[in-house]
């Protein structure tokens, strides 16, 4: 009895690592094992085609990238992109949440409005704001520009201009993304129970109390989880860069993935690109590490 | 106090037409100016008023189809796309049952991999996957760009929280009936599991369907490419034409945005899952 129910359980358990083979024979191969790969080829001078030996070159790759004005430039324009972008997207997704969380009619259709250009692609839509951005008089945003300072806006050529370009890209990134954002707030927005609102009101709070009291610490989860996902997209940065700016002018917009794919596929130098995804990577672990614990900092709180 | 709230109201309804519009121009400058003859596209994009086309054209149209293989880019797009998620929502479901519901040695320390795994973008392994498909000798075909991205460590992290939040009375009922794990997850699991399919499903949709990086590191081809670096390849293409670029643009985002105005619902839901779960 015993050695036939074991015998069960040895098949079940071959069944189960049948079932769980193939996703995790994937993950090995292309997640995992490029992963590794690339901390090793970081210390090494891979290069696709190249007659010289592999050799082991310790840290040089690393020293090299950052001596390297380029690669600099990408980590300072991918921080400030993350600067800029984080708060205003947020807030913006937050304010648009609070607008359509309103029990008023028509607010289904603007939601479906605002969540639109999620489902555009990014390089669509960068291809599209380059027109807004267009230089001149005759382009849309200084039209616009000129229309609200009266006449006094200077038009600019912005993807063409070191202190505009990337306020432009960011312009572009919010305006697609804004909508997924916007939709978890809503989400996270529904699920307050009501009557911590009716208790407020019952103690005379006003709405301006009732938002800074309940809906924001009630969101604080959700608002994490948004800066923490915008936080990491902004360093993920490259579809609107290579089509809008190719990092340009003088690396004004250029970023760490932009400079990893140059290096590995312009230059061939995979060790090099190798080590550029390492510090990326281990941009967006530590970014993940601090989202977990203001998370459970607040769970012990709780 | 009624006069308050009507003013409120307007309040909120003109800030919401205010966001609106910022969202509908660009769009609007797209759908218009692919009908346009090519040189009013760039003089009129300024002008509000005028970015209604004087008189429709689909000269726009016939010249992509003239200049690139549209048709090619949007099959491929379609074939990739659909290879991905159908092979993904069957290897990843899969997994995730067996670490939901079954036993087996290496379960337990395989899930925190699993786990562990999300956290790393394409970006970050983009290099050496790059060097691994080359020396495979995979690069330029349609299974580079598919087979690398089925395996999913957050698609398996969807299904194995769904998974596990299922009674397992009918699971326990099909058993003592009989039926293998085969069975059950097919005939039972599955089809209780909608929603969360329909999520992975969407999400990785989405994300494939725009995916630029990788095409780009790997395809040189014209009958591999897809769409996002067709258009990539198509702005850069002399002349430049502003009207072809947005009749490219108006063929390639229709499309999804029918399926989306079609399965909002669930397009919105998927979407919301990912901050409840992340």
């Amino acid at each position: 009895m015993t050695s036939a129910g074991h015998q069960a359980d040895k098949r079940n358990a071959r069944l189960a690592w049948l079932f769980a083979l193939p996703a995790l024979l994937g993950l090995f191969c292309f997640v995992l094992l490029p992963f590794v790969l690339s901390i090793i080829i970081s210390f090494t001078n891979l290069r696709l085609g190249s007659p010289l030996p592999l050799e082991f070159m310790g840290f040089s790759q690393y020293q090299r990238i950052f001596t390297d004005q380029a690669f600099l430039a990408a980590l300072r324009n991918n921080s400030l992109f993350a600067l800029v972008v984080v708060p205003l997207q947020t807030g913006l997704a937050l304010l648009l949440a609070l607008l359509i969380n309103r029990p008023l009619r028509g607010m289904a259709i603007f939601r479906s409005l605002f969540f639109m250009p999620v489902v555009f692609p990014l390089s669509l839509v960068a291809v599209v704001w380059i027109l807004v951005f267009a230089p001149g008089p005759q382009g849309l945003l200084n039209q616009l520009l000129g229309t609200i300072t009266l006449g006094s806006w200077q038009a600019r050529d912005f993807l063409h201009d070191s202190v505009w370009a990337l306020p432009a890209i960011s312009l572009t990134s919010i305006w697609q993304g804004v909508g997924f954002q916007m939709v978890i707030l809503l989400a996270a927005l529904q699920g307050i129970p009501h009557e911590l609102y009716e208790a407020a009101r019952v103690d005379g709070a006003n709405r301006w109390q009732q938002f800074v009291c309940i809906t924001l610490p009630q969101l604080r989860n959700a608002i994490i989880f948004v800066v923490l996902v915008t936080t990491i997209l902004a360093f993920r940065l490259f579809d609107q860069v290579q089509i809008m700016t190719q990092g340009g002018p003088n690396n004004a917009t250029t970023t760490v993935m932009y400079e990893a794919v140059n290096s590995a596929f312009g230059s061939q130098q995979v060790a090099r690109a190798s080590a550029m995804t390492v510090v990326f990577f281990t941009i967006v672990l530590l970014i993940t590490l601090l989202q977990r614990t203001v998370s459970r900092h607040e769970r012990v709180i709780e | 106090m009624r006069g308050k709230q009507v003013i409120s109201k307007l309040f909120v309804y003109l800030l919401l037409t205010v966001f609106a519009s910022m969202f509908l121009v660009p769009v609007a400058m797209m759908l218009f100016g692919s009908f346009k003859p090519d040189d009013q596209v760039l003089a009129q994009a300024g002008h509000l008023g005028s970015l209604l086309p004087a008189e429709f054209s689909w000269h726009n149209y016939q010249d992509v189809f003239a200049r690139v293989p549209f048709l090619r880019y949007l099959f491929n797009s379609v074939f990739i796309s659909l290879c991905i998620v159908a092979g993904g929502l069957l290897v990843n479901s899969l997994a995730a049952y067996a670490f939901a519901r079954l036993q087996w040695p290496g379960r337990d320390w395989l899930l925190l991999l699993v786990v562990a795994l999300m956290i790393i973008p394409l970006e970050a392994i983009a290099v050496p996957l790059f060097y691994e498909v080359t020396l495979l000798g995979w690069r330029d075909t349609y299974w580079v760009q598919i087979i690398p991205f089925i395996a999913n460590a957050f698609s398996i992290y969807l299904f194995y929280t769904f998974f596990l939040s299922l009674p397992r009375e009918l699971e326990e009922a099909a058993r003592i009936d009989g039926a293998g794990p085969w069975r059950i997850f097919f005939a039972i699991v599955a089809p209780n599991a909608k929603p969360v399919f329909a999520t992975v499903a969407i999400l990785n949709f989405l994300t494939q369907w725009g995916a630029l990086l990788w095409p780009l590191m790997v395809t040189h081809s014209e009958a591999v490419r897809p769409l996002p670096l067709g258009i990539a390849t198509f702005y850069s293409l002399p002349p430049l034409q502003w009207g072809d670029i947005f009749a490219f643009g108006v063929m390639m985002v229709t499309p999804v945005l029918l399926i989306f105005v079609l399965f909002q619902h669930w397009f919105v839901q998927s979407v919301a899952t990912t901050g409840v779960k992340g």
